[in-house]
């Protein structure tokens, strides 16, 4: 049996506002996990969408996108972001503050934080934008062309707009699963997050009934919460930016005569 | 590279333990939660009313994330927060979460013409069940299974971060000694044995669905 705190005290310590406020408390570490996780997204965004389209529209590469996103999904996060601090940090010597975004000494952490994310976030969007590209219909493809439409032309306004749902997919299950890891930056020293309250403080500590085994549950319960908040989202967003030519969802009374690209993807 | 070899061979039989603790923790919870998916995916497929509801909580689970299962399992089991235990059955529920919705949907996408066909020809419907549409809807669940399997091995090594005893510890070793040597070995251990599994899931999906062979000819 565990002699772990009772799992009875988590509700308690989620409503005790001390938790939340203060310079390690929850609305703190739930601020820099946000900040961790969209800038290592937006950076996947900027490497992996290009390329996806790129393959997916030239067709050439394809197999070596897919390999390379399935070698990357094998490799385990935690491993690859103890091996970039220790390789990495100690090559840092730069230990003042940037802004309010990096605190003192933080950036040796932080840097490997961001590229493990970066790294965990580019096989989803990558392979769903090049899939995305793919399935856009030959025909479709061709009208575009017939209109007159160059290369460019094509992809910014056919293969792209047609392609966003499984984008967005990509984009989402890579959100998912950043916010789960970027958790383990509070293993290294000087980052913060919610796992801050989970390895730093936590875990050293974990018998204790406040700061120990029940403030790692509640910073826990709270990543798990911002997952599902960051999803559901998403998905409005995706319903904000898809095309309804795409979606279907036409008002009744506005509805063409059936569509056949539509039915014929249902 | 040779420092990755000379600290396998120094520290072989550890490894070699923590290799067979992993290679179990992958193993298990992969095929008991392909076993407890078969017959939910099944309800799923079989009644409408039942898809929506399945699929929706198996995406739920799926987007807990694994630190918050490894954590909350000895609270609610009453193990110890070491015991490799908390780990297998937190990955036992991500299979079953990712293989529910993965099984609904092979054997939704069998062809009901080709059931109606096993029906006329005098198969029960257990019989239909277990000898056309399971085996038609291999391809689809075997290719959630590969999933399912990888990502398992990578949450492995999140639970070393808590100290479970298991082959990410060459990466916590490696950052309290500031030594890249294990976690380069730490690194290629796991993909290797990712790799390994993915090929043998794709060997057995081979063997077992005999008629694509036929047709890819």
């Amino acid at each position: 049996m565990s002699d772990l705190p009772s799992l009875g005290l988590v509700p308690g310590w989620l409503t005790t506002a001390a938790h939340w406020w203060g310079k390690h408390g929850l609305l703190v570490s739930l601020r820099e996990h946000v900040i961790y996780t969209v800038v290592a997204v937006l950076v996947a965004m900027l490497v992996a969408i290009p390329i996806g389209l790129a393959v997916g529209h030239t067709g050439r590469g394809s197999f070596a996108v897919a390999g390379l996103a399935n070698a990357l999904r094998a490799v385990p996060a935690f491993g690859l972001l103890i091996l970039l601090y220790v390789v990495v940090s100690p090559k840092i010597h730069y230990r003042d503050a940037i802004g309010w975004l990096v605190p003192r000494g933080a950036l040796g952490s932080l840097l490997p934080v961001e590229i493990m994310l970066a790294v965990l976030a580019i096989p989803p969007i990558l392979t769903n934008t090049y899939a995305g590209v793919q399935s856009v219909d030959p025909e479709v493809r061709d009208a575009a062309y017939g209109m007159g439409m160059r290369g460019w032309q094509v992809v910014r306004q056919v293969e792209f707009p047609i392609a966003l749902p499984l984008v967005l997919a990509g984009i989402r299950s890579a959100v998912l699963q950043v916010i789960a890891t970027a958790t383990i930056a509070g293993y290294l020293p000087f980052l913060g997050g919610l796992g801050y309250l989970i390895f730093n403080n936590g875990l050293p500590q974990i018998n204790d009934p406040d700061v120990g085994y029940p403030a790692m549950i509640g910073a826990a319960i709270v990543v798990a919460v911002l997952a599902i908040v960051a999803e559901l989202l998403l998905l409005t967003l995706q319903r904000v930016v898809v095309s309804r030519g795409l979606s279907g969802r036409y008002r009744a009374r506005s509805l063409p005569t059936q569509s056949s690209y539509v039915t014929a993807n249902p | 590279m040779n420092d990755v070899w000379t600290y396998f061979t120094d520290h072989d039989s550890q490894i070699y333990s923590w290799l067979g603790t992993t290679i179990w923790l992958a193993l298990l919870p992969l095929a008991i939660g392909l076993i407890i998916s078969l017959p939910i995916g099944w309800l799923a497929s079989r009644y409408r009313w039942a898809y929506p509801p399945i699929v929706s909580i198996g995406g739920l689970l799926y987007t807990i994330p694994s630190i918050v299962l490894f954590l909350a399992l000895p609270g609610i089991l009453g193990t110890k927060i070491l015991s490799p235990v908390n780990v297998a059955v937190a990955l036992t529920l991500y299979c079953i979460a990712l293989l529910v919705r993965v099984v609904a949907d092979g054997l939704r996408s069998v062809d009901p013409l080709t059931l109606s066909a096993a029906s006329a020809v005098g198969y029960t419907e257990r019989q239909r069940l277990l000898a056309v549409q399971l085996p038609l809807a291999l391809p689809v669940i075997g290719a959630g299974v590969r999933v399912a399997a990888v990502s398992n091995v990578s949450l492995i090594a999140v639970a070393s971060s808590l100290g479970v005893s298991q082959l990410g510890s060459l990466f916590t070793i490696g950052n309290s000694t500031a030594n890249s040597t294990p976690i380069w070995l730490g690194l290629i251990l796991f993909v290797l044995l990712a790799l390994v599994l993915d090929a043998l899931i794709l060997l057995g999906l081979h063997v077992a669905t005999p008629w694509r062979r036929a047709v890819s000819r």
